[in-house]
Order: C-alpha cells, then structure tokens, then sequence
C-alpha cells in the first residue's frame, strides 16, 4: 500500500511481543469474535467449530446464566428468561422500543433505560450484553493462550450516544480494554477496502438484524474516509420476521398469544423467512400451547409484498446519505452488502436498482465487520510494522446541540462531522442577575427539542449576577475518536465552570460496574490487587517504551534540564516496576505522563511540519 | 538545542487554517493539495496512531486531530473558507447582528422560498431539483465575485456582501435538502 511511512511515536523501536487484540462484532441477532493471525484475519470458533454466538442470554432462578445456542434452543420453552436481540434495548426507554407488546418479556420501565426481570432478578440491558461478551471473551483467551490486551467493539454508525456508551460499559463489564469503538459499516470497509485493494467512493449498505447504516466512504491510499454515514437505528431482519409473524397470525385467524406461543411462532417466522432466500415456497407451521395446530405456507411473491415498505424505508437514508455528501448515484463505485439480512433476495434487487449496479457480496456478510474489526485491533494494539498500517476517519452520525429558550435544539456539531472534533459557542443569560444556567444536551436534526434525543442535563452556578444578556458563556462540545460527547461550560469573567460526560442512566453507576467487575473477579478466583498489580505493569512497560522511543526520536525538541527530568522519572518507574506496589507503580506513571505533557504537544506539532515538508519521515 | 530554541517551537502554534495545512491564504482552492496535507498531518496525529502511548501523547493527539479536522472542514466549505480568509483581514461578517441586506435580494430570497413552499405541498421532487440547480448557479456566481475581491483587489470588506448572501443561499440549500426528507 502506497502510505506515507512515518514513524510510529507510540511505539518502541525495539521488537515487542505481538498483543493479543480482537475485533467484536456485537449484533442483534449473532455476535463473533476474531483476530488477526501471522497478518490474516480470522473469526474465532466455539469448541464445536461454530463461528456464530447467537446473542441469546438465558437467566436462571439459581443465578446460572446460559449464552449463545443453548439458550437459544429455550427460547420457546423459556421465553421470558431467555433474552434476545438484546441490542435492541442499548441506551434506550421502553417508550422507544418496538414491538413491545409481542415481546416476551417483563419489561422494567427505569429513567433511562429499560430493564427486565428475569429470574436471577432484574437486568439491565448493559449487564445482558457482557454475558455475550463475556463468552466472546473467554473464547478468544481459549484459543489464543493468553489475556487480550485488547478489544474493538463494532456499533451501528447510526448508534446514537446513550447506545454507544451503553456498548462501551458492556464491554468494560466483561473485563474487557475497549479499544475503540468502531462502526459497523466502517469495519466492513476495511475488511472489503483491504481485501480488494479498492479504491474509490463506495456505499456500504448494512441490514443486521435489528439496524440499519448506510454509509458513503473514500478510499484512496490507505486512507478511509467516512464521507457521510445515515441510516435507523430500529429496522432490520427482526422486523421482517415481525412482518411474516403478524401475517402469520391474521391469516391462521389466532387468538391473542402467551408468551411461549408467540416465541415459538416467532421463530419460525424467521426459518420461513431464511428458507425462502433460497426457494420459491416456504412452511409456517407450529404445534401451539392449546393444541392448535398452525399450517401455512408462503410464496416469495406474498413475503416481497408484506416486507415492501421495509424494503423502500432503507432507500430513505440512502438517498438522504448520498445529499449529504453531496454525491449522485453515477459517483459510486461500489455498494458492499453487510448483514445477514441483504441475504434476502428483495434486498439486493431494491440495492441493485437504486444504485444500477450489482452489489458487492464477495464477502460473508455475517463475518465481515468481526474481521474489519479485529483488523483495526490488530492497528490498535501497534501489531502493525511502520508503513503499513491505514487511516480511519470516521463521522458523528447524528447532530449534537442544546437546547435553548422556548424549547429550541441549537446544533453545535453537525451530523456527518469527522470525529474527534469540538466546537464552542457563547450563550447568555436570559433574566436581570441571573446567577445560574442549566444546561439540556440532546442529539438528532429537529428544529424541536421534543423530537430529538436528550443526552444529558447539567448546571453551571455561580454566575456573577449581571443584566440579562450581559454574561458570556462558553459551552464546548468535545467528541472522541469513539464518538462519545464530554460537553463543558465556563463563564468568561468569574471563570466558574461545569461539565458533564454524556452517560445513559440505566441504574448501574460507575460504582456499581466497579463492584460488579469486583466480584466477577472473585468468583473466578482473581485477586484484584494481582490483576491491578499487572495492568499498572503492562501500561508501565508500554509508557516506558514508548517514550524512550519518544526521545530517542525526537530528542532534540527538549531542552537539557527536560530531558534529564524525564529520564528521572523513567528511572523511578523503571525501578518500581519490578516490585509489588501497584499504587506506587500508578503514581510514578502519572509522574511521568505529567513530565512528557509538554514534549508530547512539542512532538505533535514537529510531526506536522514533517509531514508539510513532504519528506519521507523513515529518512529523517 | 537552546531553551530559546525550544521555546520557539512551542510558542509558534500555527496561526491560520491555511498555514496548518501549508497553502496560501486565498480564496482560490487548490482541492488536492488541501485534501493531500489533510491526510498527512492526519497519518502524524491521529488518535489511531496513539492507542498504545501514554496519557499526554494521547490527549494531545486529540486536541490536534480535532484542531486539524475544523480547519479542514472550515477550507473545505466555500462559505467558510471566506468568512476565515475575512476574519484573518480583521472583517467580521457578523451574520448575527448585521441582517442588512440588499431589498432586491431579501425579495429574491422570498420568492426562492415560496418556490420551496410550493414544491413541498405538491411533494414534487423533480420542482426541488429545479430549485437546487438555479441555487448551485447563484452559488457558483457569488464565488466568483468572492473570488475576485479576496484574490484579485485584495478588498475584504468588499467580499463580505457576497458571503453573507452565500450564507443565505447555503441555508437555503439545507432547507431544500431537508424538504426532500420531508417528501420521500
């Protein structure tokens, strides 16, 4: 690939050992996990040699929790315990999820989030998810002989902040060190992008089973770059199974059905559904509770026109996707098909037809984003050799503002702006003295805060009381590279200042998470002071490295008493890295980010003009 | 090196969206060349590049890839890319407080609009079209005479007329776009 070669400042020049890192791909309906072997990418099985972990969670009375086909196979026998397509519930009240009243469960209705009850008590869909994770986890540990140092977790792009940070305490829950937080389409990009050595603008349309992204990228050496990314967030396979469901149910005239039947008729909605991809005709029958007995069957004529309008729902953010970047139809090179659910035959024609092209399906479209992932982990993790690494530019999907008076969303960071990135702006007081301000953070594109999300609220106090108007507040909006807001507020002349990190409520605090890992970690017999113990050293070990490399590169930036400053605290934290105190370890590694703080800005900036004086970095 | 050497460096933060990027400050725009500089200074800074190295490598990595992507957003937008060129020649464009606007061109803008009105009731797509193409026209005109007091006179109070109408016409745009979501 004909990338720039730079050096890498997070690396150590010497040799290091290769980091076990893994790509996750947490979906509604299956999850998978992979990594990245002597440079090829691989999904990781279960002992049976299954790739696919169906996202199904089953709770016991006795606390005992089953995951993946296992529980699914008690799906019907079991279903209000029994827990799938759980993504569904990420970061989201029960006012906004789907289908509840055909959903098996007992719904908790917490500020928020939704809950449910089960039988090993109530859960939150935070806690559900890392039991999938969990078992990805362990399985990746099983087959590569060693602890992962690290994770990427694949989101919907279209996810929206509660959903992502829900993710992100999901995978901290199962133990995991996420290291990014990647999108869906976007992985897939890579994985096709890589493979193909493509270059060019592309689309990647992905229908999983419960999400639907659409993204426009450019890719040219070695870089990806998210152009514009659309798409809903609630529609995917599981509706159209939805779909069959209810067809099922008025044509076979049914009464109202308890929560096994309705299961069972569920799933084998979703076997008619899968057969008919491959045939004309498919069976719908089920033996039910009562004795009833359901026979039907359907022709894929019948289905294409029931499932029409879902079909038509995903060319609304295509179109809407490509406006945003300012891209026809003709400007497309390519659509990549993601998801189990392109597999059905309607989907690819509707694609084919709008985009007047055939899509691209050369790749597992269930496998695709766990392998773009665990490619990115792979970069993560600095596996990479100098040179040969690639670029994500990824964007926020959804715009981010506040709202202000008479219930207005002022937007601060546009839909589609490539991430990380910040922006400020000045609000003012309302009212004559006016000593606080609270502030209402929500994300979507009405013009109404009723009819967008609500992130977070928070206040700013202490506001010098001054005429209405006269008070200048600067309110910063700062989005990560995982596309997660931390919003600030500051008043110019007394300087009071306040700040929030945008966090979904779903009754677990941070503390709660803490306690939680805790005692997870007692149960598998880990002492937490051995485990700390060892973190401190590995991240102890990585910032030495790193900067020794730093200013063995770039040594000259410093003046003499800086470097002999720095080299003390490498000194000290060399010499405590040996030893069992794990809070002295943690003290002399904040001593030493603290004494690069200025180096590291210094290195930044030098690295610019390196790349503006278009040299080759390797030769320096 | 020198502590004044290094003190240098460190206080020369780059001032304008133009210097980041090493191209000159016009409102003529060299597209490859900007998208070329972004992609390098991005391959430097990137948070992707830093995932493994410690705290203030990786704070201070993002304050520059964030820094890095506003410029290249602000260069990348006509609209932008003058209201900085302006701003640098100390004209505030001052949208906010200075509505003053031409009346032939306020009443253009209303009947532009009352075009978007009608097009949504009769939900016609193709009336939209039309819309949008007589406005990429105006567009294309107002960045020309841009152009031309920015790069040619030198006039910066000149071109901040142009731009606040272009400002007019880029929200126009976005109304248009959302009009089509509004009929699909």
């Amino acid at each position: 690939m004909a990338l720039l070669q730079i050096s890498e400042p997070g690396m150590s020049a010497a040799p290091h050992e290769h980091r076990l890192a893994v790509g996750i791909d947490l979906g509604t309906t299956n999850s998978l996990v992979a990594t990245v072997r002597s440079g090829t990418p691989a999904v990781l099985p279960d002992s049976l040699g299954r790739p696919l972990l169906p996202s199904v969670v089953r709770y016991q009375a006795d606390g005992k929790v089953e995951v993946g086909y296992a529980a699914q196979a008690k799906q019907a026998i079991d279903p209000r315990n029994t827990i799938a397509s759980v993504k569904r519930f990420m970061g989201r009240g029960l006012k906004d999820v789907a289908h509840v009243e055909s959903a098996p469960y007992d719904f908790v209705d917490a500020p928020g989030m939704v809950q449910l009850r089960t039988a090993a008590g109530i859960k939150s869909p935070v806690e559900i998810s890392s039991e999938i994770l969990k078992v990805l986890r362990a399985r990746a540990e099983l087959s590569l002989q060693g602890n992962i140092s690290g994770a990427v977790i694949t989101v919907p792009a279209y996810f929206d902040e509660a959903q992502r940070q829900a993710t992100k305490d999901a995978g901290r829950l199962a133990g995991l060190n996420v290291l990014r937080l990647l999108n869906e389409p976007t992985a897939a990009a890579i994985a096709y992008g890589l493979e193909n050595a493509s270059e060019g603008i592309y689309a990647v349309y992905d229908l999983g089973g419960g999400t639907f992204d659409l993204s426009i990228l450019k890719l040219s050496r070695g870089v990806f770059e998210v152009v514009a990314t659309s798409g809903d967030s609630m529609l995917g396979g599981d509706d159209f199974d939805q779909r069959l469901f209810c067809w099922a149910v008025e044509k076979a005239k049914l009464p109202p059905l308890g929560a096994r039947d309705m299961r069972l008729l569920q799933m084998k909605a979703r076997e008619a559904k899968e057969y008919l991809t491959f045939h004309g005709e498919a069976p719908l029958t089920a033996k039910l509770s009562g004795g009833e007995v359901v026979d039907l069957s359907i022709d894929s004529e019948t289905f294409c026109s029931i499932t029409q309008t879902l079909v038509g729902k995903t060319l609304g953010p295509v179109r809407k996707a490509l406006r945003d970047a300012g891209l026809a139809v003709e400007d497309i090179k390519g659509v990549v098909m993601v998801g189990g659910a392109t597999r059905m035959p309607q989907v690819q024609r509707a694609v084919a037809e709008f985009f007047r092209r055939d899509p691209l399906n050369n790749l597992d479209p269930d496998k695709v984003v766990a392998l773009g992932a665990a490619m990115q982990a792979n970069v993560l993790a600095g596996n990479k050799p100098q040179g040969e690494d690639w670029l994500l530019l990824d964007v926020i999907p959804l715009s981010l503002g506040i709202e202000t008076m008479g219930g207005l969303a002022e937007k601060i960071i546009a839909r589609n702006t490539t991430i990380p990135a910040a922006k400020a702006q000045e609000f003012t007081t309302f009212k004559d003295g006016q000593t606080g301000m609270s502030f209402h953070v929500v994300q979507g594109e009405r013009e109404l805060v009723a009819d967008c999300r609500s992130l977070a609220r928070f206040e700013l106090k202490g506001i010098p009381p001054m005429a209405a108007g006269a008070a200048r507040i600067r309110v910063t909006f700062q989005v990560d590279a995982d596309g997660l807001l931390h919003v600030a507020a500051k008043e110019n002349s007394s300087g009071v200042e306040a700040s929030v990190a945008v966090k979904p409520s779903y009754g677990l605090a941070d503390a709660d998470i803490e306690r939680m890992l805790r005692d997870s970690f007692e149960h598998a017999k880990e002492d937490m002071h051995a485990r700390a113990l060892s973190e401190y050293r590995v991240d102890g070990q990585r910032l030495l490295e790193a900067t020794r490399s730093a200013v063995s590169v770039d040594g000259a930036l410093l003046r003499p008493e800086e470097r002999k400053e720095i080299e003390h605290k490498i000194a000290e934290l060399e010499k405590l890295l040996g030893g069992k105190d794990a809070r002295a370890i943690k003290q002399a590694l904040d001593a030493l980010n603290r004494a690069t703080e200025e180096f590291a800005q210094r290195r930044m900036d030098h690295g610019i003009r390196r790349a503006l004086s278009g040299k080759m970095i390797g030769s320096l | 090196m020198s502590a004044a050497a290094g003190k240098a460096l460190t206080s020369s933060r780059l001032q304008s969206h133009f210097e980041l990027f090493g191209l000159p400050p016009a409102f003529a725009l060299n597209k490859e060349a900007l998208e070329k500089a972004y992609r390098e200074i991005q391959s430097q800074v990137h948070p992707d590049r830093f995932a493994h190295a410690g705290d203030a490598e990786r704070r201070a990595s993002m304050q520059w890839t964030t820094r890095v992507n506003e410029a290249y957003r602000v260069l990348k937008s006509p609209v932008q890319r003058a209201r900085h060129i302006l701003e640098l020649h100390g004209v505030d464009v001052a949208f906010e407080t200075n509505t003053q606007m031409p009346t032939d061109f306020l009443l253009q803008q209303l009947e532009l609009r009352e075009e978007l009105e009608a097009a949504l009731q009769k939900k016609d797509g193709s009336l939209l079209d039309a819309l949008k193409k007589s406005l990429r026209e105006q567009k294309q005109l107002l960045e020309s005479e841009i152009g031309n007091a920015i790069d040619q006179r030198q006039n910066y109070e000149e071109a901040a007329g142009p731009v606040r109408k272009l400002m007019f016409l880029d929200r126009l745009d976005a109304e248009i776009d959302e009009a089509y979501e509004e009929i699909e």
